[in-house]
């Protein structure tokens, strides 16, 4: 299958590995990956903000570029809620029936990376090996809005060699929300740290999550403690192999 | 100010009276509506919830009503209940006093040693008595101020569902229905749940077997 | 028009209120301890349920059905009401309301009324009002009155003095109840409270009360409790006035069945909740012998005219937002300077006032969704933040800094090269704070993540730039 990836303006720039890890996934089952090099943005920092005008043209610019693909997969659970939940609205809001109808075509094709897996390609053994105590952090976007139910513990279960540790109260918000932690930041503070209690309560040495803006708001945290557990996506979880260890 | 209000509200809303009811008859109403339970199930769970409640039930036949409350009355140590005007006679044992609330001030209602009454209905689901201020249970006051309450209610009066109590209720015309579900009771303190604050804080129910055809 | 919530206008911004609560253990552990408790006896009644969501579904379209014909639906109300032998009377705002009632209160030449718990009368400051014309208003509801004894605010919808504990609840009581002894168990408090309210209960012959709902069809008026001081004023005073607000009405009282099953499984994780009253206008022989409704605007109409978030108006006061949010399990109700706090008080409390005030409670949100997942009418909270985050920004109330900082944001995203160019700049611009592969000691707005986290430092090499070489070779 030929996979278009829209690895989004945070994971671009921030974490890139975890881009180049689809790709090795994705490549390891047979896949074919494209990267469209145009892409940008969703426009999901700008529309939750508040700038829902400054939205439209990462959304129409979005749509124009993606057109054509097939299956798009995207790494981030809060751009694909985004996508799914705001850009009917943001649509509508053009008053555009051609953009209202460009984004019912595209709904239908657009995957976030574990549900790709679970749910279009019906896997949960991706052929990773990653030898460590692992939590899963349920992110709000995948918990709530695209309701991944257990896909992404049924893969993370099916690596060799780790073991799952259960993370207590996993569906309590981290305290990232985008700007949110910038505008409300004792409160955010206030919420990570009762995250990451519990995430330390586990004994895991590695916290996982399918976006790496949870991961972000939660590892910033742990490192500031010094606590001595990382962060890793999902993504570099299932990448990593005998050979290839990213640990 | 009634002008202003409605002038406002009429700016951003429809307000065609046919357009209204068709459309308010047209919601669906997918929740359940009837139970379905049988009667014996139905009577053993309404009587789960009233002992969860702490309330005494006693079950037995009309003919037995007044022994009944001869019996619920002993175990409280009552000496007699102030009682509604058109409580049915044939329900009060004769080794008790029973006075007609005739207008007794709130102070006697407060000193009385408790009140007896009938029920408009019960639902199981919730253990809810429903009382319809008809002259077989009384002015509100007369459920509300004294400490002990006697319920007689009919088997045949129980239903299952919210949905169910409330299909009866429609044909009240507009008399005071008061429903109760257990004592009354805070969590306000420390979320340490606490019976028995206003209201009665005592409730027996006579559940009454439908007669044999 | 003098529109009012409370003393919202006033109040600190949600992030400057916040950093105290935040900073109190006391407020936080019993914030988290009721939030806790309610939440999880609302998950096991919920789950009882086989019919939730279709129920949550009729409640919703019924809400939304009845505010699309609101002045109809008023105006049966009224009707009926009055019929029935109440008097129904329509306040614009607070101070109309107020003096409503105050006038009602003084021509008995009452200098005490007895008051069931209503957050509408807390919205529109009923009390003060009543206490300028030589009005002592007594609240009745345990936690209510805790709050009025302490001289404190409530902070939540259902559980108002959680934020005190028993020992504080003890000292306030033998201060303000004058008592010589008294236990320190729940138990014992409560029954200082029945003893005390008792009294008032039997004598004072005015009540004030709010309503969970009026049903348009009859004119009925519905309580809905668990401690019994609210059968206790809407039925033994001579007069009873209910201050409520206009979204309360639903068509008939068949709804009921809808609303009594949704709102006590929400609100304190009850099959059903001790006590509803219900009565219509009058009864000869029976209650208050003079009654009067007070239907309030005090900005509803404002919400009414916006389309996007008008289904605001749909709540029924349950509070089981307030338990599922984690952000106002980290700072209790006083910091959002509302009696309508947490995610349905977000979104409320701003759109009562025009968005002229309490324009930081639509941030006051990380949009988790936990609020609309637990909501029973389904409101969608989240995205009536973010069109409120959007009128806020649409009406110029963005400071200028963040509105410099989105525009730059739009221009790097907008194309793959201006994005190429911004972060090439970002990582030189990085420098300074960088040590070891992580950020620290950030300036400006990311001060704040600064100081207690540590952000990874950007890459020297980005997705695409890794991309491109790949696709070289």
């Amino acid at each position: 299958m030929l996979i278009s990836l829209f690895i989004t303006c945070y994971n671009d720039t921030l974490f890139p590995d975890t881009g180049k890890a689809v790709v090795t996934v994705l490549e390891r089952l047979g896949h074919t990956v494209e990267f469209r090099a145009e892409q940008t943005c969703c426009g999901q920092m700008h529309y939750n903000t508040g700038y829902q005008k400054e939205a439209v043209p990462m959304m129409q610019h979005f749509l124009k570029i993606f057109r054509s693909a097939e299956t798009i997969c995207i790494p981030s659970a809060s751009c694909v809620a985004m996508i799914r939940e705001y850009y009917p609205l943001l649509a509508e809001r053009t008053g555009d029936r051609a953009v209202m109808k460009q984004v019912q075509d595209i709904l239908p094709r657009i995957f976030e990376f574990s549900e790709l897996l679970v749910k279009k390609l019906g896997l949960t053994d991706v052929g990773a090996y990653y030898p460590h105590a692992v939590t899963l952090h349920s992110s709000c976007h995948s918990l709530r809005s695209l309701q991944v139910g257990d896909g992404p513990a049924r893969l993370l279960k099916s690596v060799r060699g780790l073991t799952v540790a259960e993370l207590e109260q996993s569906d309590q918000c981290c305290g990232f929300g985008g700007t949110f932690s910038v505008k409300n930041p004792d409160v955010s503070a206030a919420m990570v740290a009762d995250k990451s209690r519990c995430i330390l309560n586990t004994g895991a040495e590695v916290c996982t999550a399918l976006d790496n803006s949870c991961l972000m708001q939660i590892g910033g945290s742990l490192s500031r403690q010094r606590a001595g557990v990382r962060t890793l996506h999902l993504a570099e979880i299932l990448a990593s192999t005998e050979s290839g260890d990213r640990g | 100010m009634r002008d202003s209000i409605l002038t406002r509200i009429r700016a951003t809303t429809k307000g065609d009276s046919m357009a209204r009811m068709n459309e308010y008859s047209a919601i669906p109403r997918l929740y359940r509506q009837r139970g379905e339970l049988d009667s014996t199930q139905r009577v053993a769970l309404f009587m789960e919830r009233l002992i969860d409640y702490d309330a005494a039930v006693y079950r037995c036949s009309e003919k037995e009503i007044s022994e009944t409350v001869a019996q619920a009355l002993r175990a409280r140590a009552k000496t007699g209940l102030v009682i509604p005007s058109a409580l049915p006679k044939a329900w009060l044992p004769t080794a008790f006093e029973f006075i007609h609330d005739e207008n007794f001030t709130y102070e006697q209602l407060d000193q009385s040693e408790g009140v007896m009454t009938a029920c408009a209905g019960a639902i199981a689901l919730t253990g809810t008595l429903i009382l319809e201020h008809t002259p077989a249970s009384g002015r509100r006051a007369l459920t509300l101020i004294p400490d002990y309450h006697l319920c007689v209610c009919f088997e045949h009066q129980v239903v299952e569902t919210v949905a169910e109590a409330m299909a009866l209720l429609s044909t009240s015309k507009g008399r005071p229905i008061t429903t109760i579900s257990g004592p009354s009771a805070t969590a306000d303190i420390e979320m340490t749940r606490v019976k028995g604050v206003h209201g009665p804080r005592f409730l027996d129910v006579i559940l009454v077997a439908a007669a044999e055809a | 028009m003098s529109v009012r919530v409370g003393q919202a206008a006033q109040a600190p911004s949600y992030p400057d209120a916040a950093k105290d609560a935040v900073m109190n253990p006391q407020l936080r552990r019993n914030v988290k301890h009721a939030t806790t408790v309610i939440r999880n006896k609302r998950a096991r009644v919920v789950g009882e349920m086989p019919d939730w969501q279709q129920l949550r579904d009729a409640a919703q379209l019924i809400k939304e059905h009845t505010l699309r014909y609101l002045e109809e639906y008023l105006l049966q109300f009224e009707k009926a009401c009055t019929l029935a032998g109440g008097t129904v009377h329509w306040a614009r705002d607070a101070d109309e309301a107020n003096q409503i009632v105050a006038d009602i209160v003084r021509s008995h030449g009452a200098s005490e009324v007895i008051k069931v718990k209503t957050m509408t009368t807390d919205e529109i400051q009923l009390n003060p009002a009543l206490e300028a014309a030589g009005i002592s208003p007594i609240e009745t509801d345990l936690a209510d009155l805790i709050v009025q004894l302490g001289e404190d605010k409530p902070s939540h919808i259902v559980v108002p003095a959680l934020h005190r504990n028993k020992a504080e609840i003890r000292e306030i009581f033998l201060k303000k109840m004058k008592l010589n002894e008294l236990g320190d168990t729940a138990e014992a408090l409560t029954a200082a409270a029945r003893t005390y309210l008792r009294e008032k209960f039997l004598r004072v012959k005015l009540a004030i009360s709010g309503a969970n709902f009026v049903i348009a069809e009859t004119g009925a008026v519905c309580v809905v409790e668990s401690e019994g001081n609210g059968r206790m004023c809407v039925s033994l005073p001579e007069v009873l006035v209910s201050v409520v607000g206009i979204e309360k009405v639903i068509p008939t009282l068949r709804d009921l069945e809808v609303f009594l099953q949704l709102l006590p499984r929400s609100a304190t994780g009850e099959r059903m909740n001790p006590y509803n009253s219900l009565w219509t206008g009058v009864t000869p022989g029976d209650g208050p012998q003079e009654f009067h409704v007070v239907l309030l605007d005090n900005g509803r109409t404002q919400i009414l005219a916006d389309e996007a978030s008008r289904e605001t108006l749909d709540c029924i006061r349950c509070g089981a937002c307030l338990n599922a949010c984690p952000v106002y399990r980290q700072t209790g109700g006083h910091a959002y300077g509302s009696i309508y706090a947490g995610p349905i008080g977000a979104i409320l409390t701003p759109q009562l006032q025009s968005m002229e005030h309490s324009q930081s409670l639509p941030y006051a949100s990380s949009l988790c969704g936990a609020c609309y997942e637990v909501c029973p009418v389904k409101i969608n909270i989240p995205e009536i933040l973010i069109h409120l985050r959007g009128k806020l920004v649409e009406g110029g109330q963005a400071p200028l800094s963040e509105r410099a900082g989105m525009k730059a944001a739009a221009w790097a995203l907008s194309d793959s090269r201006n994005l190429g160019i911004a972060q090439i700049f970002a990582r030189i611009a990085q420098k300074p704070f960088e040590k070891d592969g992580v950020l620290r000691n950030l300036p400006g707005i990311l001060a704040g993540w600064s100081s207690v986290r540590d952000l990874p430092a950007i890459p020297d090499e980005s997705f695409r730039e890794w991309w491109k070489k790949r696709e070289r070779r």
